[in-house]
């Protein structure tokens, strides 16, 4: 078992002629993901990668059955990409583009509201559902199977935690970047309530930065539902205020989005957070030790 | 992307927002000129920096008569301003907004922003104006209200006027304020801003309601669609090594440390930046390489690095998804034979494409440590910076 993804799902690539998106279809078809389709506008009865090409996701969902499409188009034109999944009801959209302006993701939410589709992203390293199905930039040996969960804000952070559990053969059910926007598809709390009704996941990593407030939040959420045991870890504990590091998200003003804030709020919910990232890993075994469930999470 | 004051009034006018009518000058013979051509007998001159908390640091003079006006705008231009939001090293004040003076009955804020948790704009507004907002917002919450904006229909006139009754403008002025708002609304959205504060929004003893000061901060990924407001862009606002590295998409942010980082990914490299703190290092930059990134940028983002005197090592950081060891590799040999390296370079890779990346810098003959984690990798910068 797993969330969002499987060994069956079937991928559509959207914007696959790029340069970026080809690399990327290769390292999954390789993974083995099925890779369906592709879409690029006026590429239609192409094929790349061996892949048939599309001009319309609706085409592609007609000819092949997708259900979930990966999103490589350039930030310009991603925002009007995934409107283009949602319509053609897709049950994921994954939109690793980074640079959507923020406008863009405020009307796509709002279009989204009521709508089938989830989104997870934009700005994000994909999800992964680890020997079935890689969806995203992540690099695939990192992962192993198993059954701890990896939620992130951030993604080469979410290949470091999850790298640290691989080596001591913790493997993981699904490890999913929701990106580092400040208007995203998918939040902590709605990857943690799909890892704490998966029955083979059995704990999970719960990787934040400074900016916002969705780490307190889905730290309330944890502390009032959460039956697995948490661990986590906060990126930015040493940035200034006022500075945006990087991620658009990520910045602290007005003293709001502390990684102090964020790391009391979930102590106090009992989610034990790391010091550093080189020890998430080392945190996580330590805490499944102290639930009796370290032999059932170590996979060999 | 920040603007000045004065520009941001000129976009406000544009709109049709009402705001106090001045012009910038450059010089004190500017600033005469400028404060002749006003209507009032009063004149504010006002220093433009990208930097609030301008007036109680002396940055905003009223001057009763011309002589005045030349005499504080010699005094301001060229003096550096020390605000709660400059830093301790202050900013040069070059330019200078020459300002009608206003008869303030009452001072009120209103401001745009997003809200994340709704992933809708809001419009904030309190009757607590001309101080920190966030002193309001810690000292009196109950004063700041919201207005929660549908992007489908934008902000709508009765929650324009809902907001000026609740910020407890004079109802006979309800209309002019909901008016102010609705066209702030409209820049934001048409500019993608992604924060506008009028911090006084004053009521005059006339009876208007315009805006004595403006601040804009624009979304960097849309101004692709702004030209008009990148040509706004100071560039001696900013510091010179983060717009050498926003020509090549780097995410770069100075810091005072002397380990410089390079790493790809914000959420790594800030990340990585807390763990040199955390073996007793401080890092001198924050540094994203992004995603797309080529080994020309990545041979100019070594060059950024090392243009920073206070620089003493250097540690780059790679987990590659996106982006690929061997490219990060190549830029690293590529930099370092063009300019001449000569302080400690740890390197640590992992991820897509590590084994071409590793057996590039091996056979690079460069003087590298190879560190096989992150802690491992800031641990030996650390040392080697001692």
């Amino acid at each position: 078992m797993s969330v969002y993804i499987n060994k069956d799902t079937k991928v559509l690539v959207q914007g696959i002629t790029g340069s970026t998106a080809l690399f990327h279809t290769k390292q999954m078809l390789e993974y083995g993901t099925k890779i369906v389709a592709g879409v690029t506008p006026g590429k239609g009865g192409t094929e790349a990668e061996g892949v048939p090409v599309f001009n319309t996701v609706e085409d592609a969902v007609k000819a092949t059955g997708a259900n979930v499409s990966v999103i490589y188009v350039p930030a310009p034109f991603a925002a009007d990409a995934i409107l283009e999944a949602v319509e053609a009801e897709l049950d994921m959209a994954i939109c690793i583009t980074e640079h959507i302006p923020v406008l863009d993701m405020v009307k796509v939410k709002r279009y989204m509201e009521g709508k089938k589709t989830r989104l997870v992203g934009p700005n994000c390293p994909g999800v992964i559902t680890p020997d079935e199905c890689k969806i995203g930039i992540m690099p695939g040996y990192i992962h192993k199977k198993g059954h701890v969960g990896v939620v992130s804000r951030s993604g080469t952070l979410t290949y470091e935690a999850t790298h640290q559990l691989s080596e001591e053969g913790i493997g993981q059910s699904t490890a999913v970047g929701i990106g580092g926007d400040p208007v995203n598809g998918t939040n902590f709390i709605d990857v943690l309530k799909e890892f704490n009704e998966d029955k083979d996941t059995y704990a999970v990593v719960m990787i934040g930065e400074i900016g916002g407030t969705a780490e307190e939040e889905a730290a309330e959420w944890v502390k009032a539902n959460m039956t697995k045991p948490v661990v986590g870890f906060i990126g930015g504990q040493t940035a200034p205020e006022g500075k945006r590091m990087g991620h658009a998200g990520a910045i602290i003003s007005g003293g709001k989005g502390t990684a102090a804030d964020k790391i009391k709020a979930m102590n106090e919910a009992g989610i034990e957070v790391a010091d550093t990232p080189s020890v998430i890993g080392e945190t996580l075994i330590k805490v499944i030790r102290e639930k009796g469930l370290y032999d059932k999470c170590k996979t060999h | 992307m920040n603007i000045h004051e004065y520009q941001g009034k000129e976009l406000l006018r544009q709109y049709g927002v009402a705001v106090s009518y001045g012009t910038v000058a450059f010089s004190p013979e500017e600033a005469v000129k400028a404060a002749k051509e006003l209507s009032t007998d009063i004149v504010v001159v006002k220093a433009q920096i990208h930097a609030g908390g301008r007036g109680k640091a002396g940055g905003v003079k009223i001057a009763k008569n011309l002589d005045e006006v030349r005499a504080y705008a010699k005094e301001l231009l060229g003096k550096v301003l020390v605000t709660h939001q400059t830093g301790p090293e202050g900013k040069e004040i070059k330019r200078l907004l020459i300002e009608e003076g206003s008869d303030i009955k009452k001072e009120y804020y209103i401001g745009l922003v997003l809200d994340r948790q709704t992933s809708r704009v809001t419009l904030m507004g309190s009757e607590e104006g001309g101080v920190d907002i966030e002193e309001v917002s810690e000292n009196n919450p109950e004063k700041i209200f919201k207005e929660i904006i549908d992007p489908v229909i934008g902000l709508t006139g009765f929650q324009a006027r809902r907001m000026a009754f609740n910020m407890n403008i004079p109802p006979k002025l309800v209309n002019k304020a909901a008016k102010f708002m609705l066209g702030l609304y409209t820049v934001f959205i048409e500019k993608d801003a992604s924060i506008v504060e009028i911090n006084p929004l004053v009521e005059t003893g006339d009876g208007n309601i315009l805006a004595l000061d403006a601040k804009f901060d624009f979304d960097e990924n849309a101004l692709y669609r702004h030209k008009d407001i990148v040509e706004l862009r100071d560039f001696d606002e900013e510091d010179a090594k983060e717009i050498e590295a926003s020509k090549y998409d780097l995410s770069y942010i100075s810091l005072d440390g002397n380990i410089g980082c390079m790493v790809n990914g914000a959420g790594l490299a800030m990340a990585t930046m807390d763990t040199i703190n955390y073996y007793g290092g401080t890092p001198a930059n924050f540094l994203d390489v992004g995603g797309g990134a080529t080994a020309e940028k990545v041979t100019e983002a070594f060059k950024i690095i090392l243009s920073d005197k206070n620089v003493k090592g250097i540690f780059v950081n790679i987990f590659g998804g996106i982006m690929k060891c061997d490219i990060i590799a190549e830029g690293v040999i590529q930099a370092a034979k063009e300019v001449s390296l000569d302080v400690p370079l740890v390197v640590r890779l992992e991820g897509t494409n590590v084994e071409i990346g590793k057996k590039l810098l091996n056979e690079s003959g460069l003087n590298i440590v190879a560190a096989g984690t992150m802690a491992d990798g800031a641990k030996q910068i650390v040392e080697l910076v001692g």
